[in-house]
């Protein structure tokens, strides 16, 4: 029993400093090397100076902006020290009233629009932090943002065409709008 | 549903197929009694690591001893663990000066990474820091899943020699696993998680500002760290500015390529692999939920090999897909047809080339409805548990189908080892009913089933049914079980039945809306883990440990024939009628009441 036991220490001494020590420090010196800004978090950075990161989606209530899906995080939107979905089960009311609310929301930000909202636009993420909107998403509220900033729309559509990605090789995934990316392109800050 | 959607759930299930051989093939050199070119690569690492540990690589192991190593070996793990999360604020590597974790919730999760389940009390970017999470969690990650494979390699021992007591060195084969399988696979995959966006490093979090300031909301604690309530009875809130975002960084790539290889799924981050820094792209989502399902499938045709009839191990194969894949449709369809207590709000939930429609709370725009139904399925048939989206959020039919896999024993592709070897549970068993049908001894693999055996495959079939049904029960009748509930009526019964289905089978996923991080959830959770685990194990250790000692029987005209449709059928049948008839009652009472009420609205 006593062999057995020191025998099981010791693997696990070993073991434990082959894929608690080696393992992480090899993959970390080859990520550094091979994909640095990947592997630092993907920063969005102009003049040498952090904007954001393209893969943590930030709040926005501001008509001038495109607003992000909605954020179940803690203590504010987008916390990204504090990864959330709702976790609101399907039948439950509270669902169902948030939903309502967010489409009073954007309704208030843009009266005239009678379109059905995107339901991705008013329904929250599974981390909090998506960054992206669904093309039909950005489309709902193209026409605002470039009246709020006295744009055409064409101008916005442009840009709205640069912060779009479609499914990755064609196939997998689905087409979507970086929410960041796009806001930090009509701010003129990239 | 559109044909995007079924392309893509195509090509997943055709990318795995086609790995299966290969990857089986190699695993069984791997484990294979003669030397050959893959053990020979390795041979001198593992020589130098056995003479620094004192193991002799050609003791043959009795089962009890197998067992013994097993078990010693793992409740030390644990402790490792637990000690560490004790003691990570004095150690280096904490960035963020994360506390002690409490010490409820570090024996939870202590058990939990120990046994594979990684059911999740915490929420890893504000509760562990860097070390915890590469020392602790993900060396538990390999050694854990390493101990399935190691436990499965010795069963398929029992079922290949003949009149012996060994069944195999448990030192060699947690080494082997480990070293030629999960190791090489893992630097891989984390590598190609990085190239797609995955952070790994060892800096503090990264502070950014934000483009448009927000408002933090928090209620107001008084001294007793109790809600301050007002004159009218609401809590007193308190609001602030925010600014800027921090960004959680660290050694993430490479914990969440075995977290996903090992089926262990205890996520980085707290949204798990809904987190946009756990699983940034398409691809990244691909390649992980490949993972989840890439080694319990080849395991599968390396016990075809390693017993010498490969039909043996592409039945056992088909029998998992012949489940898995009717579930995954099924939920692919019930998440794309929307949420109906939506409808009527002038909301737009079709699927077009604009959107992915359907039921999108909890989920990300990047998976959309099939590439998160796809995970859902896959997790919980596999006992992985990691998420990328909500499960708590799913439509009542849609978070049936996970909810079942995992109740149907984590048998369908199952756990790395572990699936499979409680899939030949039920294959003893399946070969038992269909001998009493025709009234012989029952034989698997040219070995008779005999009291013994059929004894031990019950209880490993049944202990999980019984935790479930009885830890159930426990916490919905304690106020403390209660208290942790977070949806109203019909779903906060499935999120407590949900969390019991979950940890005593070693899945780890949850509906997470369930405040499960208090004292009587981690002790209530750890309990049923770790009695799910090893005297499982233990059981098919003693399962090979009789059946290595006893004579191969020829092939007779009455042998049962187990690679053929028939028994393919039956033993689905097997394992779908133990699992329907245990938890039909329950999932009436949850998930299917909640359908009912929701298409009544």
């Amino acid at each position: 029993m006593l062999k057995i036991i020191r025998q099981a220490l010791l693997i696990l001494l070993f073991l434990t400093v082959l894929t608690g020590v080696a393992y992480p420090l090899a993959v970390t010196g080859l990520a550094q090397i091979l994909f640095p800004s990947q592997a630092n978090g993907s920063l969005i950075e102009h003049d040498g100076k952090a904007l954001g990161s393209s893969l943590i989606g930030q709040p926005f209530a501001d008509p001038k902006y495109f607003w992000s899906r909605p954020s179940a995080t803690t203590p504010f939107a987008n916390n990204s020290t504090s990864s959330t979905g709702s976790n609101l089960g399907p039948t439950n009311s509270a669902l169902t009233d948030a939903v309502k609310q967010r489409i009073d929301a954007l309704h208030a930000a843009d009266p005239g629009n009678d379109a059905p909202t995107p339901v991705d636009l008013v329904t929250a993420s599974g981390s909090g932090l998506d960054p992206e909107i669904s093309p039909a998403a950005a489309q709902y509220q193209l026409a605002r943002v470039a009246r709020v900033r006295g744009r055409t729309q064409a101008d916005v559509a442009k840009l709205v065409a640069e912060a779009t990605e479609g499914r990755q090789f064609g196939i997998l995934g689905e087409p979507r709008v970086n929410v960041l990316r796009l806001n930090l392109l009509l701010d003129g800050k990239l | 549903m559109t044909a995007n959607a079924w392309l893509q759930i195509g090509l997943y299930l055709a990318v795995l197929l086609l790995t299966v051989k290969p990857l089986g093939t190699y695993m069984a050199a791997v484990f294979s009694d003669a030397p050959n070119r893959v053990t020979r690569l390795g041979a001198p690492i593992e020589r130098l690591l056995y003479r620094l540990c004192g193991v002799r690589a050609d003791e043959d192991m009795s089962w009890k001893r197998y067992a013994v190593a097993m078990l010693v070996f793992n409740v030390l793990g644990l402790l490792a663990v637990y000690l560490l999360q004790r003691v990570q604020q004095w150690l280096p590597l904490n960035p963020q000066h994360f506390d002690a974790v409490s010490a409820d919730s570090a024996m939870n999760t202590a058990i939990s990474f120990a046994t594979n389940t990684n059911w999740q009390g915490y929420g890893g970017e504000s509760t562990m820091s860097y070390l915890t999470q590469m020392l602790g969690l993900a060396v538990q990650n390999f050694l854990s899943a390493a101990t399935g494979i190691a436990v499965l390699i010795a069963l398929i021992r029992g079922f290949v020699r003949k009149t012996t007591q060994g069944i195999g060195n448990f030192w060699v084969d947690m080494t082997r696993s480990t070293l030629y399988v999960l190791l090489p696979l893992s630097l891989v995959l984390a590598l190609v998680l990085v190239a797609q966006g995955v952070p790994q490093n060892f800096k503090p979090y990264e502070t950014v500002p934000l483009v448009q300031a927000t408002t933090a909301t928090e209620t107001v604690k008084d001294a007793d760290g109790n809600a301050q309530k007002d004159a009218a009875g609401k809590d007193v809130t308190k609001e602030s500015q925010v600014t800027e975002q921090s960004l959680p960084l660290g050694p993430a790539a490479s914990q969440i390529a075995i977290k996903q290889l090992g089926t262990n799924g205890g996520g980085y981050y707290n949204a798990n692999s809904a987190h946009p820094y756990e699983n940034p792209t398409p691809l990244s989502n691909f390649l992980e939920v490949l993972s989840i399902l890439l080694l319990p499938a080849a395991l599968c045709y390396t016990f075809g090999a390693m017993v010498g009839d490969r039909r043996q191990g592409w039945a056992l194969l088909a029998t998992m897909f012949v489940i898995f894949v009717p579930l995954l449709i099924g939920c692919a369809l019930a998440e794309q047809a929307g949420n109906p207590a939506l409808t009527g709000l002038n909301l737009d939930q079709n699927a077009t080339v604009l959107q992915a429609g359907g039921n999108m709370e909890g989920k990300e725009t990047r998976f959309g409805i099939v590439n998160s139904a796809i995970w859902a399925t896959a997790t919980t048939a596999a006992s992985n548990g990691s998420v990328n989206a909500t499960h708590d959020s799913f439509t009542p039919l849609g978070g049936l189908v996970p909810m079942w896999l995992i109740q149907l024993g984590e048998v369908i592709f199952g756990g790395v080892g572990s699936g499979l070897y409680g899939m030949l549970a039920f294959a003893v068993v399946a070969v038992f009913i269909a001998g009493l049908m025709v009234g012989r001894t029952p034989e698997y693999l040219g070995k008779k089933i005999e009291a013994y055996e059929m004894k031990m495959a019950s209880l490993v079939v049944l202990i999980p049914c019984a935790l479930v049904v009885v830890g159930t029960a426990i916490a919905v009748l304690a106020p403390a079980g209660v208290a942790g509930i977070a949806n109203p009526g019909i779903h906060g019964f499935s999120e407590v039945l949900y969390a019991l289905s979950s940890a005593s089978n070693n899945n780890g996923s949850a509906f997470g809306g369930l405040s499960a991080n208090t004292p009587f959830w981690n002790v209530l959770l750890g309990i049923c883990m770790f009695l799910a685990r090893f005297p499982l194990a233990i059981g098919m250790l003693a399962i090979a440990g009789s059946l290595a000692a006893k004579k191969h029987v020829p092939q007779s005209a009455g042998t049962l024939p187990t690679h053929t449709p028939l028994f393919v059928v039956l033993l689905a049948s097997t394992v779908i009628v133990i699992g329907a008839l245990t938890f039909l009652p329950a999932l009436a009472l949850g998930p299917i009441a909640e359908q009912l009420v929701a298409i009544g609205h």
